[in-house]
């Protein structure tokens, strides 16, 4: 029994934008086809009049008060960032098609 | 008239003005020099834990009541994903399911017609941060300040039927925001930003037409013609047997028209899963009362007390109501004594007129309230006349100060003495007998050249009540 398609998987695999062979594609597909049995498990159980939870810690309104602390300097930010221009990060360009 | 009804709905979105980002300490703060504002949680470095920031959920809240809506009263965070390169955690912390705000309301006028526009939701969210496209085309440049700025989504129903009341809409809103003081609302600095879904269907269709979605709507005038041009391409494909097609089109205000920027396909899937990282919110009626005796009075409420308090037309309360610089600016101006409808006339003629032409907001010209104040009291008391007055007001816009000094220093004041008004006006008289002559035999234009040879003579400080009177005895005399 298939719980998952290769459609599927390449369809996850796109959103995260990563890029699989063929071969490596069916052993997700397997590989995730389990996983997804495995949690499937929780399903046995009854869950009948229960909240969803959202959070694990049951704790409400943890907040921080609207004071400015010092940020990273420039270059400290900008260290990982392989290609720099005027102080700022260099992509490709990045324009939504007109 | 056109045989399709259209159905707008307006997607805003509003960046609050804190002192910090909306999850850490980082200043929020436009036009620092890029990416002087970033740490490792706004840049999403891997083990960093952000924090809500308190007074970003305060000013929600405010937003959402002044709104008119219900607030949620037990609310989380949700993570919507997607890659973009202004946006370094591949996620938006964002309101998914549960938003502060629902079922409020706007209320709008048009053409004399009051209408309420329904608002679906409120939430709170982090904005990206900046791509500059560089002109050459050789990549965009990423400026990470704004990443995590705390930002309010306000969804509109899809109740505007026309773009002038989503012009309206939008106008109400951002007035609403100045007011309350959670936002900047400006549009040029993008701490205004709206997007717009337009359909049309035929008159009587109970269910939707297929919308667009409009983006690159820079200004409340651009959404107004970017609609009013979709309404009419809508019907254009209806009409010719042709079907709108579900998709995202641009505004380009050299065309006046709208572009195809992207179809449905590869239409977005944002994975959104509840935050791990922020803890849920209880908001209890205590915060809720707390907020709520933080709210001014609002616009609406101002015009009203304006029309039925001070006098004025319902078209001068709306005008003068519609930024809050300018109706603190009358509120600071009567507060002195002075007659509300000639403060209400100046700040609506001559001062408009001089900020519309200069690019100015009254909060961007040295004039204080009090000096308008007694420069309308200067006129009533009839110390200088209306046309002086004009010259003290240019001078008060421009360099400020005071409006007795400047008429003491300029010598404007005008002239009410009978005997001063005699000597000046005598040897006129003389050499415009015949004028007299004129007026007594029933020419009453005669009268009006008169009194503008004593006014051009005195340099406009001739008092030109009396020097009516005095003219007027002067040929009884005859």
């Amino acid at each position: 029994m298939s719980r998952i398609s290769e459609e599927q998987v390449k369809y996850v695999a796109h959103l995260a934008r990563l890029s699989f062979s063929e071969e490596e594609i069916k052993t997700f597909t397997t590989q995730l086809d389990e996983i997804i049995g495995f949690a499937e498990q929780l399903n046995e159980l009854d869950t009948e009049g229960i909240e969803p939870t959202t959070h694990v810690l049951d704790m409400y309104n943890v907040m921080r008060d609207d004071v400015v602390e010092p940020s990273l300097p420039r270059e400290e930010a900008l260290k990982n960032a392989p290609v720099q221009e005027d102080g700022q990060v260099k992509v490709p360009l990045i324009m939504e098609a007109d | 008239m056109s045989n399709f009804e259209t159905i707008i709905g307006l997607e805003v979105h509003v960046e609050l003005k804190t002192k910090t980002k909306a999850f850490c300490g980082c200043a929020n703060e436009f036009g620092a020099p890029p990416n002087t504002h970033t740490c490792p949680i706004c840049l999403g470095h891997p083990g960093v834990l952000p924090v809500l920031n308190r007074q970003a959920v305060d000013y929600a809240i405010k937003a959402a009541l002044a709104l008119n809506c219900d607030i949620t009263r037990e609310t989380k965070f949700d993570r919507k994903n997607y890659f973009y390169p202004d946006n370094p955690k591949a996620y938006q912390i964002s309101q998914f399911d549960q938003p502060i705000g629902r079922n409020g309301y706007i209320e709008i006028e048009v053409d004399g017609k009051k209408k309420k526009i329904g608002v679906h939701r409120l939430h709170l969210e982090e904005d990206a941060g900046k791509l500059n496209h560089l002109e050459d085309g050789s990549g965009s440049l990423v400026d990470f300040n704004r990443v995590g700025t705390p930002l309010i989504e306000i969804v509109s129903e899809a109740d505007m039927r026309t773009p002038q009341e989503a012009y309206a809409y939008l106008d109400k809103l951002k007035a609403i925001m100045q007011y309350i003081g959670v936002s900047d609302v400006k549009m040029e600095e993008g701490s205004l930003r709206c997007d717009a879904n337009i359909s049309i269907r035929p008159f009587g269709q109970t269910e939707f037409g297929t919308k667009t979605e409009l983006k690159n709507l820079n200004s409340f005038t651009f959404v107004e013609k970017g609609l009013a041009y979709e309404e009419r391409r809508q019907e254009k494909v209806l009409l010719s047997g042709g079907q709108v097609e579900q998709e995202t089109r641009r505004y380009n205000d050299a065309t006046k028209t709208t572009t195809l920027m992207r179809g449905k396909e590869g239409s977005d899937d944002y994975r959104y899963f509840p935050e791990p990282d922020i803890i849920k919110l209880k908001i209890d009626q205590e915060w809720i009362d707390r907020i709520e005796a933080e709210i001014p009075e609002l616009p609406d409420a101002r015009q009203q007390r304006y029309v039925e308090e001070l006098g004025l037309t319902d078209y001068d309360a709306m005008v003068l109501t519609q930024a809050k610089t300018m109706s603190d600016f009358f509120e600071s101006a009567i507060s002195t004594g002075s007659d509300a409808k000639l403060i209400a006339n100046w700040l609506m003629g001559d001062v408009s007129a001089y900020l519309n032409s200069n690019y100015k907001t009254i909060d961007e010209v040295p004039m204080t309230p009090e000096a308008l104040a007694k420069l309308v009291k200067l006129i009533e008391e009839g110390t200088i006349s209306s046309k002086i007055a004009k010259k003290v007001f240019k001078t008060l816009i421009e360099k400020g100060g005071d409006p007795e000094d400047i008429v003491k220093a300029k010598g404007l004041i005008q002239i009410s003495d009978e005997g001063a008004l005699h000597k000046l006006m005598d040897p006129i008289l003389e050499a415009n007998k015949q004028s007299m002559i004129d007026y007594k035999n029933g020419k009453d234009r005669a009268l009006g050249f008169l009194v503008g040879q004593v006014m051009k003579e005195s340099h406009g400080k001739a008092n030109p009540n009396m020097v009516n009177k005095i003219i007027l005895e002067e040929i009884e005399k005859l």
